[in-house]
């Protein structure tokens, strides 16, 4: 074999060893700025809906999130985090909202979407909250009962911890009410949040029904409900 | 004219023909039998004939009043509780989504729609050999609204419901009953409970049924929980009967056999919990919670 021909080949087989080496690590780097596009789209959607940053002024307190309790039988677990929450029951709501949306740090106890975002927050001055998110919310949670039940009981629970104003909630999905959240739970009606500040039904009459319109428009939330029949670990559901 | 009167000799020679055969006694003999037969038929699909043209729901038997609203089905949107119903003798089995929604969907393409009709057909078996009448929402791979899945229940007369579910979430290998939220307790004038509230006067029977079948869904299935728990699942809301969301985890599994080899557990438990809950079966009255 003529020297140059061993040249050659002994060339290819070294390209072909770095080639083989080389071909792993860049796939790892090719998936690493796959993620991170991800992540900072993701980022740059929150900044832009981001209505309400935390205010580093305001006194921290200590917040109580509920975010999944990792044993994968649908309960939550508290994590309390000191933030800067301010008093009105709005802003202090979106804050701790964001922050559950945000995220746990490990990812795996993510109760709501990453991509989910909070459009915005009214309360209503019978203590009803309104809470808009983004349709992340109901395209990206998984779908099933428990997934979706959890997904709401991290919300009322957070807010019950941390906005005793809160007596009810009514979830929106980009601002339009939804029959079902993935499919499942239903979000018709208004969720109990805090039942402390609640009217309590007189125990032998039952609660007037709302009108129910010949055109099939969906009753208004009634005006009292039996706090006795919300367990605090499931928030019950009004209609 | 002509043709006219060309019938008229072949239907006299036709006249003619029988009389000639009737003076045979075979021929009348054959007469007479065919006769009978005809009658007999006859007879047999007069008797069937109000049993297939009625209608077999009581809602449809009992129409709503008039002046009552109504779903865009053309539904009652109105149940009367107090209609007459006589024990527990009809399971209406839900397997939910299908159609165009697969429901809970695994990276293996294991979708939720497919399965829950698989385990359809065990608990179905199971329950008929348990001497109840099942009524499934869906045979193939239709997606009835959440209204019409109701309708089918709310027509039964001394049914209970049973939606079947499998999640994306949970411990594999377990199985959790469902019962709705806590509703307050409401009716209109006319006593009759609305349309979107008609599992109202039902919960303290979904929950008697709901801890039933999770009993013993949990002594099959370790880690499942030992209690029914409570959800806003929007299907059992609008269901004026007993009624439970049964669901199964997970489609994550790596292989659906996992999931398949539930099934018969599944089954048994269901339609064992559903027989030992008939003696409880009492309609409630209107308002009430029992």
């Amino acid at each position: 074999m003529a020297r140059w021909i061993r040249w050659v080949v002994g060339v290819l087989c070294v390209a072909v060893l770095v080639g083989a080496i080389y071909f792993p690590i860049l796939r790892r780097r090719l998936r690493l700025a796959a993620k991170l596009q991800q992540q900072t789209a993701e980022q740059a959607r929150r900044e832009l809906t981001q209505a309400v940053p935390i205010n580093p002024g305001e006194p921290r307190v200590k917040a109580r999130l509920f975010w999944a309790s990792g044993n994968g039988d649908g309960t939550l677990l508290d994590s309390t985090v000191e933030l800067p929450l301010s008093n009105d029951p709005v802003l202090r709501s979106k804050q701790v909202l964001n922050t559950l949306l945000a995220g746990p740090v490990d990812t795996d106890l993510r109760t709501l979407p990453p991509d989910a975002v909070l459009l915005a927050f009214y309360m209503l001055p019978n203590g009803t909250a309104i809470a808009d998110f983004s349709e992340a919310l109901a395209t990206a949670t998984p779908s099933g009962i428990q997934s979706e039940q959890l997904a709401v009981d991290s919300i009322t629970r957070t807010l019950e911890a941390n906005v005793p104003r809160v007596q009810r909630l009514k979830i929106l999905i980009h601002g339009q009410e939804v029959e079902t959240l993935a499919g499942h739970l239903d979000l018709t009606g208004t969720f109990l949040v805090n039942t402390s500040g609640v009217q309590v039904a007189p125990a032998a009459a039952s609660v007037p029904a709302p009108a129910t319109s010949p055109s099939g428009d969906k009753p208004a939330a009634p005006a009292t409900v039996k706090p006795a029949q919300a367990p605090m670990t499931k928030p019950a559901r009004e209609h | 004219m002509a043709d006219r009167f060309g019938m008229l000799l072949d239907v006299e020679n036709i006249a003619r023909m029988i009389r000639c055969a009737w003076g045979r006694g075979s021929f009348r003999i054959g007469a007479l039998f065919f006769f009978f037969v005809f009658g007999a038929v006859a007879l047999s699909i007069s008797a069937q004939a109000p049993s297939q043209t009625a209608p077999v729901t009581p809602s449809a038997q009992s129409p709503a009043p008039q002046g009552l609203p109504t779903t865009p089905q053309g539904l009652p949107q109105t149940i009367s509780p107090a209609m007459p119903r006589a024990g527990l003798n009809v399971v209406v089995l839900d397997p939910a989504h299908g159609g165009t929604d697969p429901g809970a969907r695994g990276t293996g393409g294991i979708r939720e729609s497919e399965i829950v009709l698989d385990f359809a057909a065990q608990v179905r078996r199971a329950l008929e050999a348990q001497g109840f009448q099942v009524v499934q929402t869906r045979q193939g791979n239709e997606d009835p609204s959440f209204d019409d899945r109701s309708a089918i229940a709310n027509a039964q007369s001394g049914a209970v419901f049973v939606t079947l579910h499998i999640a994306s979430t949970g411990l594999p290998g377990t199985a959790r009953v469902y019962v709705n939220s806590d509703l307050p307790v409401t009716t209109d004038a006319g006593g009759l409970i609305p349309w979107d509230r008609a599992q109202t006067p039902f919960q303290g029977l979904s929950r008697k049924l709901g801890d039933l079948v999770q009993g013993l869904l949990a002594q099959r299935f370790k880690g499942s929980p030992n209690a029914a728990q409570t959800a806003a699942v929007r299907q059992l809301r609008t269901t004026a009967a007993p009624a439970i969301a049964v669901e199964i985890s997970s489609v994550v599994v790596e292989d659906r056999a996992d999931l398949d080899r539930m099934a018969p557990g599944v089954a048994d438990s269901i339609a064992t919990g559903v027989a030992a809950f008939r003696p409880s079966y009492v309609v409630p009255t209107a308002g009430a919670t029992p």
